[in-house]
């Protein structure tokens, strides 16, 4: 530990940033410097986004300071974030939207070097990424947005890139793509660059990162090298206790008739936990909207819908943003709620009520506006609002997008206790320890299934494997 | 992909270039370059109108004064500008400021365009009759020679036409400026968070919207030689019209200059077609209706093509 050779590059010294009542961030003391790739770890809401805020400067801290090595502000220290929530402009191309934060393109003919720049920073980080930087960004798949934040988020950009702060950056992309970015991140850390890395998919935080801080309800409650932390001791450190998780489960259990079949060869069973797995983009998202689509009317909503769906891409799909968090609950049940065509209010009350305690939603009111939560309270919404319908097959596109291990765990719960009450689930997921929770696991490659595999069948090793069979091949 | 980006301005251009046919094919005489200075000179306001629109549209908002407002620049022009040419452009200067100032105050109030601008039509319309209570004024002269000049090869319209399309497409397509305009219009957070000031942007969009509406005043008196408090009034849904016809879409930020001039001249044109067909005026807003609703089905199609494969 050379720490005290190299100059901080941010240094925040109890920093403490209310929202109101709301102590968001409650006296934090951190310093960053150059190679530092510092791991941030914490469950949702104990004050990761505002720590990211306040260290880029987009937040004034309300009480201690944040100070920059170099200049006074966070864009000429060097500090460039790439958020959790895609943030690019959808309507410009891959290299207009480098222009958007590299003020420093001028001239008649600034297209080329932005075109030069925002390509040499996806090769360097992603090689054989296959972006185009003419693209427009909303032809571009969300993994290949994400691709882009990263590489605009690395990109020189007129002066010196030296911190980075990367806020779940691998939770849209897949294992293959994730790795290359870690190694990049190793690389840029190694050549004097430092990271502030923010994951829920602790494996890459141990890879990748020299000192983890946790955070709790605001405060650091444990910063330590990287080599000090067990996988174990740094969940129990942000304040859940990950039961072991038991993957027999439900394998004995008996299922009721099938209720699904597609002509691809997709089929569940009521009752049954039916997970979708692969590389992302090799059609499952496709799979379900079309199974969706298939066995919902567009015309009419009726009074008990068959399927339910819910969205993993909230921005684009899942939120109604201007709608409050009760309303966003109970859009799903309104025609079974409803007497004459009114909107049943004590009972759309009762529901949000129920589901806001048996969900564990971050709120002290139900009617407070939905985009007040962070990103993975509004998840639970989205869950809550499928769950309260009596649909008996529940489609889930990818729903734990950057929510945190402990909600995971209560969501895993739930989604079983649902599922022994004869409900069937569909969830298309990223992270094998999702589809590890399932009773029967459908391996897409190539917008074809390529392997079944069922109980104790479903492993990392297997599903890589029918993942990745072509490669082998070919 | 070089052809979907390119597609959404294939179909204004095939729109028009269909209909300039039919017109050509039912009138052969309009095939002339009097003939088409004829069919499009009044279509020149209507493009500079439509552009200021756009640049609205283009940060996600509406303006529903700018019928009014162009109809007041137009009244400015016909009297003040002509009798004290500094005053007059000192007060056309004002409008052009203080339509920078409600793009500021609406974004700083977090207000609805729609409604302010509605609002502010009837303060346009109001200062407009003050200031014309009655139809008269006169054009300045040098503005009546610019609207009525005759260049070699092309009519006045036309040549108008594309040094409009190519000087905004310059400013808003290709220039820097004008991509991170377009990006307040896509993600106005994110260009924020670059370090913008995204109420001094919205300020300017609205700004350059208040420079071509008053210019759109000027050419509209520079071809009328008077004005009237209501001469531009149809110009708000015109120009909305425009836009979307031209290929821009409500939200969103995805606009195109040149397919918005297009569009302007569609419009104008559909209007003259119709006279050509002898239909009845009753009919004739049904059928530019109807038109603008063809369009707008083609253009779905082709997406939904565009997004399959």
């Amino acid at each position: 530990m050379n720490d005290h050779e190299r100059a901080p590059l941010v240094s925040l010294t109890d920093a403490a940033r209310y929202f109101g009542p709301v102590r968001a961030l409650d006296g934090v003391t951190l310093s960053v410097a150059q190679g530092d790739c510092v791991g941030l770890v914490g469950h949702n809401g104990a004050g990761k986004s505002t720590l990211v805020n306040l260290v880029n400067g987009g937040l004034a801290p309300s009480s201690g300071t944040v100070g920059f090595a170099t200049g006074g502000s966070a864009l000429e220290a060097g500090v460039r974030s790439v958020f959790q929530e895609l943030s690019l402009c959808p309507n410009l191309t891959v290299a207009e939207n480098l222009r958007i934060s590299h003020s420093a393109l001028k001239g008649p003919n600034w297209r080329r070097p932005a075109r030069a720049e925002i390509g040499q920073s996806l090769d360097t980080i992603f090689p054989g990424h296959g972006i185009d930087p003419n693209a427009e960004v909303d032809t571009l798949s969300i993994a290949e947005r994400q691709m882009v934040e990263i590489a605009i988020g690395f990109a020189p950009r007129g002066s010196e890139t030296r911190l980075v702060i990367l806020d779940e950056p691998t939770s849209s992309l897949d294992a293959g793509i994730a790795n290359q970015l870690l190694a990049h991140v190793s690389r840029f850390c190694a050549s004097g660059g430092a990271v502030i890395f923010i994951s829920h998919m602790l494996g890459e935080v141990f890879q990748v990162a020299t000192r983890i801080v946790v955070l709790k309800d605001g405060k650091v409650v444990a910063e330590r090298p990287v080599e000090d932390f067990t996988r174990q001791g740094l969940v129990d450190a942000m304040g859940h206790v990950t039961a072991d998780t038991a993957d027999a489960t439900g394998t004995g259990r008996d299922f009721g008739t099938e209720v699904v079949r597609t002509d691809q060869g997709l089929t569940a069973r009521k009752g049954e936990i039916v997970g979708l797995s692969g590389l992302a983009g090799h059609g499952q998202a496709a799979a379900l909207a079309r199974l969706y689509l298939s066995r919902s009317s567009a015309w009419r909503a009726g009074k008990a819908p068959e399927v339910v769906f819910v969205a993993g891409d909230r921005q684009r799909d899942g939120v109604l943003p201007l709608w409050s968090i009760l309303r966003n609950i109970s859009v799903s049940i309104l025609p079974q709620g409803s007497r004459r065509g009114l909107v049943d209010r004590e009972g759309e009350a009762r529901v949000a009520q129920d589901w806001k305690t048996r969900i564990g939603i971050r709120t002290d009111d139900v009617a407070n506006p939905i985009l007040s939560l962070s990103g993975g309270n509004q998840q639970k919404v989205l869950f809550a609002r499928a769950l309260a319908s009596s649909a008996p097959v529940v489609i889930m596109d990818d729903p734990m997008r950057g929510v945190d291990v402990g909600t995971k765990q209560d969501v895993y719960a739930m989604i079983r206790a649902e599922a022994a009450r004869g409900r069937t689930f569909l969830w298309y997921s990223t992270e094998t320890e999702e589809v590890c929770q399932c009773d029967r696991v459908f391996v897409f490659r190539n917008h074809e299934i390529s392997a079944e595999l069922t109980g104790s069948a479903i492993t990392e090793e297997k599903i890589l494997e029918a993942s990745f069979e072509m490669q082998e091949a070919s | 992909m070089t052809f979907l980006a390119r597609h959404r301005i294939i179909l204004p251009v095939v729109s028009l270039a269909v209909l300039l046919a039919a017109t050509f094919y039912m009138q052969p005489r309009a095939m002339s370059y009097f003939g088409l200075n004829l069919l499009f000179n009044l279509a020149v306001p209507i493009a500079l109108a439509t552009i200021a629109q756009m640049m609205i549209i283009m940060v996600n908002d509406i303006d529903l004064s700018l019928g009014a407002f162009v109809s007041l620049a137009a009244c400015v022009t016909a009297t003040f500008l002509n009798d004290a040419p500094m005053l007059g452009l000192l007060i056309l200067l004002a409008l052009i400021l203080s339509y920078a100032l409600l793009g500021a105050v609406i974004h700083a109030l977090e207000l609805p365009a729609i409604v302010v601008t509605l609002g502010m039509s009837f303060v346009w319309g109001g200062i407009a009759l003050f200031i014309l209570p009655s139809p008269g004024g006169a054009a300045p002269g040098w503005l009546r020679t610019l609207m009525t000049v005759k260049p070699p090869f092309a009519p006045m319209a036309v040549v108008a036409a594309v040094i409009i399309a190519a000087v905004t497409h310059l400013l808003i397509m290709r220039s820097g400026i004008g991509t991170v305009l377009r990006g307040v219009g896509g993600n106005a957070r994110s260009v924020a968070r670059a370090g913008w000031s995204v109420i001094r942007l919205k300020a300017l969009a609205y700004g350059l919207a208040g420079l071509f509406g008053v210019l759109a005043g000027m050419a509209l008196v520079g071809l009328a030689t008077s004005a009237d408090a209501n001469i531009a009034l149809r110009y708000t849904l015109l120009s909305i019209a425009g836009v979307i016809l031209g290929g821009g879409e409500f939200t969103g930020g995805k606009v195109s200059p040149t397919g918005a001039v297009i569009g302007a001249f569609t419009l104008t044109l559909a209007a003259s077609f119709l006279s050509f067909m002898r239909l009845s005026p009753d009919w004739q807003i049904g059928a530019q209706g109807a038109i603008l609703i063809l369009v707008l089905t083609a253009r779905l199609i082709f997406r939904q093509k565009g997004s399959e494969a």
